[in-house]
């Protein structure tokens, strides 16, 4: 132990670093990831007996979804489903209103400027940035590409 | 059976997140916006929409899918209006979603406190 070189020690320690569970964690992602879409195809389908059209279904059913992951992510639930399915909780719209309610929460107490309502956006603004820009570029080059025929 | 489409790739596209989580330095939030814009290229491409065909909101509920909504709005934008449907129809299509996180989450945060962390 104590004639040890930088080296050696590097390696002792990256044994001694747990390795993540790889296969639990890719299992909980699939059953909670797969659960969360399932639960939006059952509000599909209700929508659709309703007589909504496609289009409307589509937008009605993830409205529903942010409010059910809003809700659960204020009462402290949707953290709890997040620490079991990982990537199975962050992936789905709902994860999308969790990382928006979770730091608006977190920091209230900064105020409701920069608190609670810059805070809203610090994952939402970088996921809305890239989606919104890279959707006005593929609209532009559509149009360039459909033109040139 | 439907559900099982459903169940199965709305799990894989969550378990490729969970692989990119354990095995590289990304944090969630880097996953969200790889998972979006994926969802935008592969929507414009052509590669999402039979997906959606095939596993409807297994395709749709993930973030990928909310990118796939922009891109088809964008194009849908540019067939109607040309140009201006380029910058308008991406946010038009998912207006709704946007607007519902934007009202719901405000709210949850306000009414809500963070639970102290056990």
């Amino acid at each position: 132990m104590d004639n040890m070189n930088n080296k050696e020690y590097q390696k002792y320690a990256e044994r001694k670093i747990p390795k993540p569970t790889y296969f639990k964690n890719i299992l909980y992602a699939f059953v909670v990831g797969g659960a969360i879409c399932v639960f939006g195809q059952i509000i599909r389908n209700m929508l659709f007996k309703f007589g909504l059209d496609e289009n409307s279904v589509t937008i009605a059913t993830s409205i529903i979804l942010v409010f059910v992951g809003s809700f659960l992510t204020g009462i402290g639930i949707y953290d709890k489903i997040g620490k079991i399915g990982g990537a199975g909780a962050a992936i789905p719209i709902t994860g999308f209103a969790n990382s928006i309610v979770s730091p608006a929460m977190e920091y209230k107490r900064e105020g409701f400027i920069f608190g609670v309502a810059a805070r809203m956006f610090s994952i939402a603004g970088p996921v809305l940035v890239y989606g919104v820009g890279s959707s006005v570029i593929v609209g532009i080059l559509y149009l360039i590409f459909t033109k040139g025929r | 059976m439907e559900y099982l489409k459903v169940f199965i790739v709305g799990g894989l596209i969550c378990v490729i997140g969970q692989i990119l989580l354990d095995t590289t330095k990304l944090t969630p939030a880097h996953i969200l916006v790889i998972f979006l814009t994926s969802g935008v290229v592969l929507g414009a491409v052509g590669l999402y929409k039979p997906l959606i065909e095939f596993a409807e909101a297994g395709a749709i509920v993930p973030i990928s899918g909310f990118g796939y909504a922009l891109s088809k709005g964008a194009i849908d934008g540019v067939k109607a209006k040309g140009i201006i449907g380029a910058f308008v129809g991406g946010l038009e299509a998912t207006a709704g979603g946007i607007a519902a996180a934007i009202l719901f989450g405000y709210i949850a945060a306000i009414v809500f406190d963070p639970k102290t962390k056990s």
